[in-house]
Formats: C-alpha cells, structure tokens, sequence
C-alpha cells in the first residue's frame, strides 16, 4: 500500500498546458502515473501528446472527473489564479489536491484552506513538491529514479532535503515520500502524514524531516508520543539560521525565541524520535533501526 | 527568490491606518534635527520624538522621547538621530503631537499558522510590557480566531472587544484595522498602544504592519525602493532574483532548494566553520543563474572558500556545472572552490568540472565531506 497515492489513482494536472505543466506531466508519466487529463478551460476538447500518450484537456475539474474518474489534482496554476484553481477543484469535490505553486498570498492560502476543509477536499502544500509512491505513482515533481519502492515513510517540509533523504536511502525504498511544503500555511501536516504512515501496513518506519519557522514540529512531537508506535527518526534544518530572516522557503524564519531548529530538536528527542545532525546521520539512524527491526523475534521488517 | 515578510515603519503603518479611517496623531518624518525643530513648532510646541527603525523595544532603548518645546526636539532628534537600537541605524525621527493618555490597550491581527487562519489579539493591558502580560498572566490577552469565510463582521469586532475587556466603541477601530490587514494583503497588523484620550477619542499612538511579499503582483502601490536590502551584496542578489542572506561566516554556500541550503549551512558549522551566506539557486536554475551565484558569492570580501552542494532534482548537475565554467570565464578564482553534485545528470556535471582541472576547483562524494572540505579550506 502507501499513503494517499498509489497505482490506482487518477491524475489531472490543472495548469498542464503550461511549461511547466507540460515537463512535469511527462515526467509523472514517465513515472507511470496514471495522468487522465489536463484542464484548461480556454483549451478545452484539446488533446495534447506528451511523452507517447495522448492526454485529453477539460474545460473544468468537474468535466475532467466525470470524463475520467480523477481522484487527484495536481496543480501547475500561477500565484494570482491558484485560488480559484484550488477553489474550483474543492467545489469539484476531488478527494486530493497537489498544489505545487510557490509564491501564493497567504490570504489565499487560509481562504481556500478553509474552503478545501469544508468541502473534505485534502490540499497537500502549497509550495511542495508533492508527493510520491515509488513503483504506483508520482504526484508532483519529485524525481522519480532516485529510489525505489520500500517501506519508509517519509514527510517532509524541504523538497530538496526530501530527495536527498530519498537518494540516501535509496537501497532501502519508501512506501511514501511526502512534500508537504514550506509555506506558513499548508494543507497536509506533519500529524496528517504521520497518523497516515502510522496506519499504513506497508510502512515499518517514519522519517521525518522539519525546519525553522512556526511550532508544527512541536505539536508533531507531541503526536508521536500519544499515537505513534513506529520508529520514527528525524532531521531539523536551520541551526544556524538568523533571527527574523527569512531562510528561502516563506514560513521558514525564526521569530524571538520561537521557532529555532534547537527547540524542533529537543521535542522531537523527548518524544523519543532519533534526530540526526546531518542527512546522512540522518539516513544512518533508519539503517541501524532498521537492523534492530528485522532483529527483534516476531518482526518482519 | 525574495523576502517573504516585508515590515513596515512606523510611519508607513501609521499612514494606512489614518487612510482607512483610524485615528493617529498629527506628526510629520525628518531627517534632521533642524527639520525637527520646524516641525514641533508646525505641531505647537510640545512633541514627542520616536526613532524608525524596524525593531522592537525602541523605547527602552531611549529611541523615543518627549519634547517640551522646539528647541527641545531639536536637541533630542539629535541624540537619537543616528543612534543605534538593535544593530538598525535611525535615519528618521518621526516628531509626533502628544496625545493626554486616559488608557492604553493592545489590538493586533496575526497569522495562526498551526489553524491556518487569522487572530486577533486584544488586550485591555496595552504599552511597552505587552509581551510580558501575555508571558506572565496569558488570560489577559484574548486570542479570537477569525472563519476566513466571514471576515470582521460588526458582530465579531463587537465580540474581539468584549473578550479583551477593551471598551465598546473600540470596535469601529477593530473593523477598519482588520481592513487594513485584508485589503492590504498584510501577515500582521498591531496597535500597540491603542489608547482611550483623556477627550474620549479611540487613537493608535503606535502601528505596526507586515506585508506580505508574495502579493506584491496586486499591490503595485507598495514601494521599498532602496530599504529592503540592508547589504550592497543582497541588493545584488535581489537584482538578479537569487534568495541571499548575508551570514558572517568564512564559507560561502550555493544549493538548489532552501532546505538543502539551510541543512548546508548547519554541516559546515558542524565542521567547526561558519557560513558567509545563504544561497538558494532555486529549482531548475540554468547554468545563467549558476554563474551570477558564484559571482556574487566570490565577491564577498569574507569569504575564504566556496561550498557548492547541488542535489539535482529539477536542476540539472551538468547545468550547474556549467554555469561554474561559465562564471571562471569571467571571474578570476582566487579563493577554494568545492563542489558535490548528485541526482539528475551528476555524472555529466563531475566530468565537466574534472575537464576543467582547475587547481582551485575540488570535487566531493558527499555533502558532509564536501562541508567538512569546505570549512577545512576557509580556516
């Protein structure tokens, strides 16, 4: 199995006929995901060939999930029209939306948050990269060939931390890796993806990756200890980062004492997840949990 | 890739409260304690002088001071004038009329990130201690979240009163501040102190506001020209659409996304070494962007060895290899330069850099030994 995604789901790309639509749409069919349609209401009734399929272009989500029986959004959709996007997609009803755009007001974010919520839509970012079951199917615009299908569950703020965790534990393979994305406000939480690996059969260990910036590691933390009973290991980034700058991604700053990697980290520990200093560390705590997994009588790891 | 929040002065904030219709002191900005004086004596005399600066705790830091007549706030723009508060020079003062005080509250909009929606945060307790009411008796600060879907209605400005024990007829205030903070697409709006007048007038003697740079496409009024970039470095880096942060290390750090480059940052200070920046060449970035990084990054005079750490994704390794030639083209390298590269295209990248054979230019297998290269180098 895995989490949110898998070879059975049904993918459009709002925003695929854009450049970057269009890259990532070949991609994600490399990938073998399963991409039914784009939409794009002034290319609607198109067919567009890419990577030796052909895709047939909606004029909305609703049409394309009528057409198709799409269950997943993905959504390539420029800052100043991603709210509609996202809107049109919640009145569609569609179980999950992938929001991949960076650089979405804040205003728009908790406005079409709350609107999702309402309308049980799951939003996973915005500003994420998306997420990924190696060997089913690939949302987003994580590289797929970096690894393989496994049974690590991975959620993580930082794309690129995400595959450079993915390449480090390339050997092992991962049920899912998650970008939930650095934005203040995002979709899917850490606690969302942890309650989801928890109760993933596919899944014998959690890695989870956080930095700087509001307390959403903390309150993680906190759920591990109640609800998790998986290994989990973790890896903080921003140690060295300044107050009151922000360190690249919009929700990653430190503000007054609030925030610092150093606190992510002692609530983590006291929750008894093993964080790594590095990402390599990191990869090397979940090989040598891993070991003691498959060592323990009765386990099959 | 830019700055996410951008605050504003005082008398910024102060300027969109008083266009949507809350109440604020008369007073004018100088720059000089000439200009002070002319403009206590267009205010009548008696002023208060407060320091710009985009900091908190100016008062304590004795950036803000009452003058009693135009020489006075002469004198005392003066002294603040070029005073130091928190590692921010004051360039302006703002001189300000005095306003007789009968109470002071506390009212602010804020971004709860964990509901993912607004606040507001409302306090009959105002002034300089807000932060240690909220720290020592935090049923003093009433925290009222805000359903995206409905706004401030006059309903909820009524309640946001009421729960902070502030007086009813603050409401209209609580109204048209949550205006500012929507029609100006802000992640903060703040009256601190928000003050009842001795005539019974509701006046904001202090503002403060933070927008939000990712709507600056629908706010074509905001202008920060020449205030953002505190360093000549990041206002190249900002020119030339690279997110930088200026650090006071020795090691300059390039990578592609802002995890990998804030986790960079924390290897090399694991290696006993100290950043000189934080570089996020971005996703996908083209040899171009490469190039015009190691440019910026080699002209800091503080930097003694350059650690670029690329896992490409999106980007491609023989890119960034390419935008390091590209760059040694036209910047002469006189400092270490080590390099790791893996993920899409890295075999491609390692044989560009190793055609160069440039004896400056080193290779690594891996981050933390490119890291721990790096801050070799720089000691």
């Amino acid at each position: 199995m895995a989490i949110f995604l898998t070879k059975d789901s049904k993918v459009i790309v709002q925003g695929m006929t854009g450049a970057e639509g269009m890259k990532h749409t070949r991609r994600m069919l490399a990938a073998g995901t399963d991409v039914v349609g784009g939409v794009n209401p002034r290319k609607a009734g198109a067919r567009v060939e890419i990577g030796g399929r052909t895709v047939p272009v909606f004029g909305s989500v609703r049409e394309a999930m009528d057409a198709t029986g799409a269950d997943v959004s993905v959504l390539f959709v420029p800052p100043p029209h991603a709210k509609a996007a996202v809107t049109e997609a919640a009145d569609a009803r569609i179980p999950l939306a992938v929001v991949i755009t960076e650089g979405i007001p804040v205003h728009d974010a908790v406005a079409f948050q709350a609107y999702a919520r309402a309308r049980a839509t799951r939003i996973i970012g915005p500003n994420c990269p998306g997420l990924i079951s190696p060997g089913q199917s690939n949302a987003g615009i994580i590289p797929a060939d970096i690894t393989k299908p496994g049974r690590i569950g991975l959620v993580s703020k930082s794309g690129t931390l995400t595959y450079q965790l993915m390449y480090e534990l390339r050997d092992i393979g991962f049920s899912t890796c998650v970008g939930i994305g650095g934005d203040p406000v995002i979709g899917t939480t850490h606690i969302d993806a942890l309650a989801a690996f928890e109760a993933d059969p596919d899944t014998d260990l959690i890695v989870m990756i956080g930095e700087i910036g509001g307390d959403a590691e903390e309150r993680a933390a906190r759920y591990i200890a109640d609800h998790v009973t998986k290994p989990v290991v973790g890896y903080i980034a921003g140690f060295t980062a300044p107050e009151g700058r922000t360190m690249g991604h919009a929700g990653a700053i430190v503000s007054g004492s609030s925030g610092t990697a150093a606190a992510k980290k002692a609530a983590l520990e006291a929750a008894g997840v093993s964080v790594g200093a590095t990402p390599t560390e990191t990869a090397g705590l979940v090989v040598a949990l891993l070991d003691d997994l498959a060592e323990t009588p009765g386990n099959v790891a | 890739m830019r700055e996410q929040a951008m605050d504003l002065y005082e008398h910024q904030a102060r300027e969109l409260l008083r266009e949507n219709g809350v109440l604020v002191p008369r007073a004018e900005v100088v720059d000089t304690a000439e200009a002070a004086r002319a403009a206590a004596e267009r205010l009548g005399g008696r002023v208060v002088i407060k320091a710009q600066v985009k900091t908190g705790g100016r008062g304590k830091a004795g950036g803000v001071k009452l003058a009693d007549d135009p020489a006075a706030a002469e004198q005392t723009a003066r002294r603040i004038l070029g005073m130091d508060i928190k590692g921010h020079t004051v360039h302006r003062v703002m001189v300000a009329e005095p306003v007789e005080v009968e109470r002071e509250m506390y009212l602010g909009f804020t971004l709860d990130r964990a509901a993912g929606r607004f606040l507001a945060i409302a306090s009959a307790e105002g002034g300089m201690e807000i932060e240690e009411v909220a720290a020592r008796r935090p049923e003093a600060v009433a925290r009222i979240p805000i359903d995206p879907a409905e706004g401030v209605t006059e309903a909820k400005a009524d309640e946001i009163a009421a729960a902070g024990g502030l007086p009813p007829e603050t409401a209209g205030t609580i109204s048209r501040l949550w205006t500012v903070l929507t029609a100006y697409d802000a992640l903060l709006v703040e009256i601190n102190p928000l003050v009842v007048t001795r005539s019974g007038a509701i006046v904001a003697l202090d503002g403060k506001v933070t927008l939000d740079d990712n709507a600056r496409f629908r706010q074509p009024s905001w202008d920060d020209s020449g205030d953002r970039a505190r360093d000549p470095l990041e206002a190249r880096a900002a020119a030339a659409g690279l997110g930088y942060v200026k650090l006071d290390g020795q090691v300059g750090v390039i990578g592609n996304g802002a995890g990998l480059v804030m986790s960079t940052l924390d290897v090399v200070a694991g290696c006993g070494a100290r950043p000189a920046d934080f570089l996020d060449i971005g996703g996908g970035a083209s040899a171009q962007v490469m190039a015009d990084g190691l440019s910026l990054v080699l002209d800091d005079p503080e930097v003694r060895s350059v650690l670029v750490n690329v896992f490409g994704g999106i980007t491609a390794c023989d890119a960034v290899a390419d935008g390091i030639v590209r760059a040694l083209d036209t910047v002469a390298l006189t400092k270490p330069l080590v390099v790791r590269l893996d993920g899409n295209n890295a075999a491609r990248g390692r044989a560009i850099l190793g055609q160069l054979a440039h004896p400056l230019v080193h290779q690594a297998d891996t981050m933390d030994g490119a890291a721990a290269r790096a801050a070799e180098l720089a000691a």
